[in-house]
């Protein structure tokens, strides 16, 4: 089957806010298990269209990535960034 | 004159070894003097406040780092790692501390005006300390805040041909040795392999996906300059199938003291005559070599320790029939401990001809199954120890052979299945029951 993109996204957006109370930040394969059908490579190409589009950013400890929506959680700006 | 009293620092610059922290003195001087009339673009006394919050994370047995966040450049989810100081007011200069990794060049082949221009880079818009280089080979820029990174992103990739290297879940900046751009030994063009597959994985190194790091290193030879069988999570060493080319009147030349063993390596100092018997036939770790006027090599039995090729180089060289060895599965000791690679491939052509597609499909089938497969955060060597050798063996789609296996009856549980066998078979289960109890 191939994958709606608009609407996998629009998946992806609706899983991370309903998660959001509790989560804001998201493995890699959190997104996978979503599509259980599709080759882990498709997915990662939503994610990436999602950060073009500035909807979602990565967020690394240096060691490991993940994935979150743009504004959720702990920002640059709470660092005392300007 | 110091920012901060850093007795604990300068007790380090005591010792017999040059010292970082003489280093980072060094630095802040030069940056407090500005002989250059440089218009720094973070705060200038930054390597001051990295010595100060050092001591009282020396006082306080206890780090004032905080790490992670979402910092990086547009549209890269690696190559930039945030840091910031739990110490901001104290220490203003290291607020916000942001790690850059940029790949080395191939097989670290610098020019002088590169690393003027990196340096230049760094000391306009970061702290002007490096890490040459980090454990993966990656150039580490250490400090520098936020706004400055997409300045760097662009200086870097527009004025100086580079690219950001890899971090977090990602393929890691690959890194080769010099391979045949300098060494006779090299089984194949390691920096050529290496090139290629950087640039065909671009995604992989910017965008990650994996459940954690990845790792590949390039060695041309058995010696193993970059280690690639220790560090990499999958290993390319060169190795040749045909058999160890003797010439035998250099062999007899190095016996008469005519050629320098080592190619003269340690003729510093007068180790004596050389003794082919007690430096080389002796020290082979399989015995297969002997020397009784005419040196013989059973090729069966040699286990690629370079030994005596190192030792005698203009007498022996690599064989004719070259190829690499794929090891699997190495990491450093986060959990359960080091762990060297596992041969998964023991000989694989490296063919440019056909973009080496063979290497290629072997890669992304070992990657499609960790990334179904393994747990977050956990390298590929966990997953092969937790799921099985084999069943890397069945993912990767490589023949079972008897080299995988690390040492006789370590495992003697080999589980066939009927269409592994020739000829399969058919068995009846409640027959078998009829004859074995549970």
């Amino acid at each position: 089957m191939a994958l709606d993109n608009e609407a996998a996204k629009a998946e992806i957006i609706k899983f991370c806010e309903e998660k959001s109370k509790s989560k804001s930040k998201f493995y890699f394969n959190d997104f996978t298990k979503l599509f259980p059908d599709e080759k882990a490579r498709a997915v990662k190409k939503l994610l990436t269209e999602l950060v073009q589009e500035e909807k979602m950013v990565f967020w690394s400890s240096g060691s490991t990535t993940m994935y979150g929506l743009a504004g959720a959680g702990k920002q640059a700006a709470s660092e005392g960034e300007a | 004159m110091a920012k901060h009293k850093t007795p604990m620092l300068d007790q380090l610059e005591s010792g017999p070894w040059p010292s970082f922290v003489s280093d980072i003195k060094q630095e802040a001087d030069s940056r407090a003097k500005n002989e250059k009339g440089l218009d720094y673009q973070i705060p200038v006394d930054c390597p001051d406040d990295l010595l100060g919050v050092l001591e009282m994370s020396y006082e306080d047995g206890e780090t004032h780092w905080k790490h992670g966040g979402i910092v990086g450049v547009f549209g890269y989810g690696g190559g930039v790692i945030g840091r910031y100081c739990d110490q901001p007011e104290k220490f203003p200069g290291v607020a916000h501390f942001h790690t850059v990794r940029v790949a080395q060049p191939n097989g670290k082949w610098y020019n002088s005006q590169l690393l003027r221009s990196l340096c230049d880079i760094w000391e306009l818009r970061g702290s002007g300390l490096t890490n040459m280089h980090g454990a993966t080979g990656d150039i580490v820029f250490l400090g520098t805040t936020t706004p400055q990174l997409e300045e760097i992103f662009w200086e870097l990739t527009h004025d100086l041909d580079i690219d950001l290297g890899g971090s977090g879940s990602n393929l890691r900046t690959p890194a080769t040795c010099l391979g045949q751009s300098r060494c006779e030994y090299a089984c194949y063009d390691t920096q050529e392999l290496c090139y290629n597959l950087t640039q065909e994985y671009q995604d992989e190194l910017h965008r990650p996906a994996f459940p954690y790091k990845f790792k590949f290193k390039f060695d041309g030879c058995p010696n193993g300059c970059v280690a690639a069988i220790a560090r990499s999570d999958l290993s390319f060493i060169g190795t040749w199938k045909d058999e160890i080319k003797i010439d035998q009147e250099a062999v007899a030349a190095y016996v008469g003291g005519e050629i320098a063993p080592n190619a003269g390596a340690h003729a510093d100092r007068d180790w004596g005559a050389f003794d082919i018997q007690k430096e080389v036939v002796d020290l082979c770790p399989s015995k297969c070599i002997s020397y009784d006027g005419k040196l013989t090599i059973d090729n069966k039995e040699c286990v690629r320790c370079m030994h005596c090729i190192n030792t005698m180089p203009q007498a022996l060289r690599v064989g004719d029939e070259r190829g690499c060895t794929i090891l699997c599965g190495a990491k450093a000791p986060i959990l359960d401990g080091p762990q060297m690679g596992s041969l998964l491939v023991p000989f694989m052509e490296v063919n440019k001809d056909d973009d080496y597609q063979e290497i290629k499909d072997l890669i992304e089938n070992i990657w499609d199954w960790w990334m179904e497969e393994g747990k977050n955060r956990e390298r590929i060597g966990e997953t092969m120890k937790r799921l099985g050798m084999s069943a890397l063996i069945d993912a990767a789609g490589v023949p079972v052979d008897a080299r995988q296996v690390q040492e006789p009856r370590h495992n003697p549980y080999i589980f066939w299945k009927a269409e592994d066998v020739k000829g399969g078979w058919d068995r009846d289960i409640n027959e078998f029951r009829t004859r074995h109890q549970r």
